[in-house]
């Protein structure tokens, strides 16, 4: 399992934003390709202990899931796939390996407290 | 209460790990080596398939391999008996190696002094799948021993591989391992990859897959000069 080395990143990253930024995190946004590799309930259990002894204990991971997405050599479209164990396109059935969405493994945004207000 | 605001950053959290295979992949350009790495999971047989790998191409070519090793394996041992320079990168109790690990271990070899250099990840089909090594063809391998629908278990590491070799295949009949099914579940998941068949252990097959590791290096060197 790999994702406690995932979520210690996500925190690593959250933390040096809002630092930067000088404000309280309460919610981290991720995005979560279905080809990133990750496990999502093996992330959120792990979030929670990568968070523990920092600033952002307590904070909830709130991940988006982003489907895979592939454009269609034969449609000229972008089609999204229902299955990462099929790599065609779903109207016409055309093989294809070009993705254009679904790697993602991306700290989107942070929702932060607009008072200076640390919970206690 | 106040009211939380968002505030977009959009940062890749594996950015660290791109960032230093990228300059891997500069590396291994420069000196002209091509690098394979090899995942698959346990007991597919990739310790012997790479000490066959290392020991077939070494009267003609030079030679080495880095492994990844959990604390309790030890497969940098057996592979030194292909006599090609062998380092092992203990992972502990982590399940994948990540592009820094490659790069400390890299350290104190002159590359230059490389044609091909083999990374053999940890026995395991979930983890290595998120992390770019730098390496410029990713080989899965799975044996007839583990079914034909493996690729569809897996389906992440397939796509994220670029060729794919079933070994083992003496073991195929006794197994009655369906290739025609397993090559249908290898191109749902990952359409167009290259497979190979072979036996490690009677050599049968070894002869094409070995060509086409030559071809990839030449072809790389041709590129190279052309820059
Ligand atoms: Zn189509």
């Amino acid at each position: 399992m790999h994702e406690l080395s995932i979520a210690m990143s996500i925190v690593d990253a959250a933390l040096d934003e809002s630092q930067r930024r000088g404000v309280q995190v309460s919610a981290v946004h991720l995005r979560l390709g279905a080809l990133s590799g990750v496990v999502k309930d093996a992330l959120l259990f792990s979030y929670e202990v990568a968070c523990q002894d920092t600033p952002l204990q307590g904070s909830r991971l709130i991940v988006e899931d982003i489907p895979v997405v592939v454009f269609c050599p034969r449609c000229q479209e972008v089609r999204t796939l229902s299955s990462v164990q099929l790599f065609a396109c779903p109207e016409c059935g055309t093989p294809t390996m070009d993705v254009r969405q679904g790697k993602e493994l991306e700290v989107f945004a942070l929702e932060i407290e607009e008072e200076e207000e640390v919970q206690g | 209460m106040s009211e939380p605001r968002l505030v977009e950053v959009r940062r890749n959290v594996l950015k660290q790990n791109d960032v230093i295979a990228r300059a891997l992949r500069e590396q291994f350009r420069a000196a002209g080596v091509f690098v394979v790495s090899l995942v698959s999971s346990p007991g597919s047989g990739k310790t012997m398939f790479l000490e066959k790998t290392l020991s077939q191409l070494q009267p003609h070519y030079r030679v080495a391999a880095l492994v990844g090793d959990l604390a309790t394996e030890n497969d940098a041992v057996r592979l030194a008996r292909s006599k090609a320079p062998v380092k092992q990168i203990t992972t502990g109790t982590l399940c994948h190696l990540e592009a820094a690990m490659v790069q400390n271990a890299l350290q104190e070899w002159d590359l230059h002094q490389l044609d091909f250099l083999f990374i053999e990840n940890v026995g395991n089909l979930v983890c290595p799948s998120s992390y770019d090594l730098g390496e410029n063809l990713r080989l899965v391998l799975m044996s007839v021993t583990e079914g034909e629908d493996k690729p569809l278990k897996y389906p992440t590491i397939f796509n994220s591989a670029d060729v794919a070799v079933v070994t083992k295949n003496e073991l195929a009949e006794a197994v009655e391992f369906d290739w025609n099914a397993a090559r249908t579940s290898i191109q749902s998941v990952r359409p167009g990859m290259q497979i190979f068949r072979l036996s490690a252990k009677t050599g049968e097959g070894m002869e094409e897959y070995l060509a086409f590791l030559a071809q990839q290096l030449a072809e790389q060197r041709a590129t190279t000069a052309q820059i």
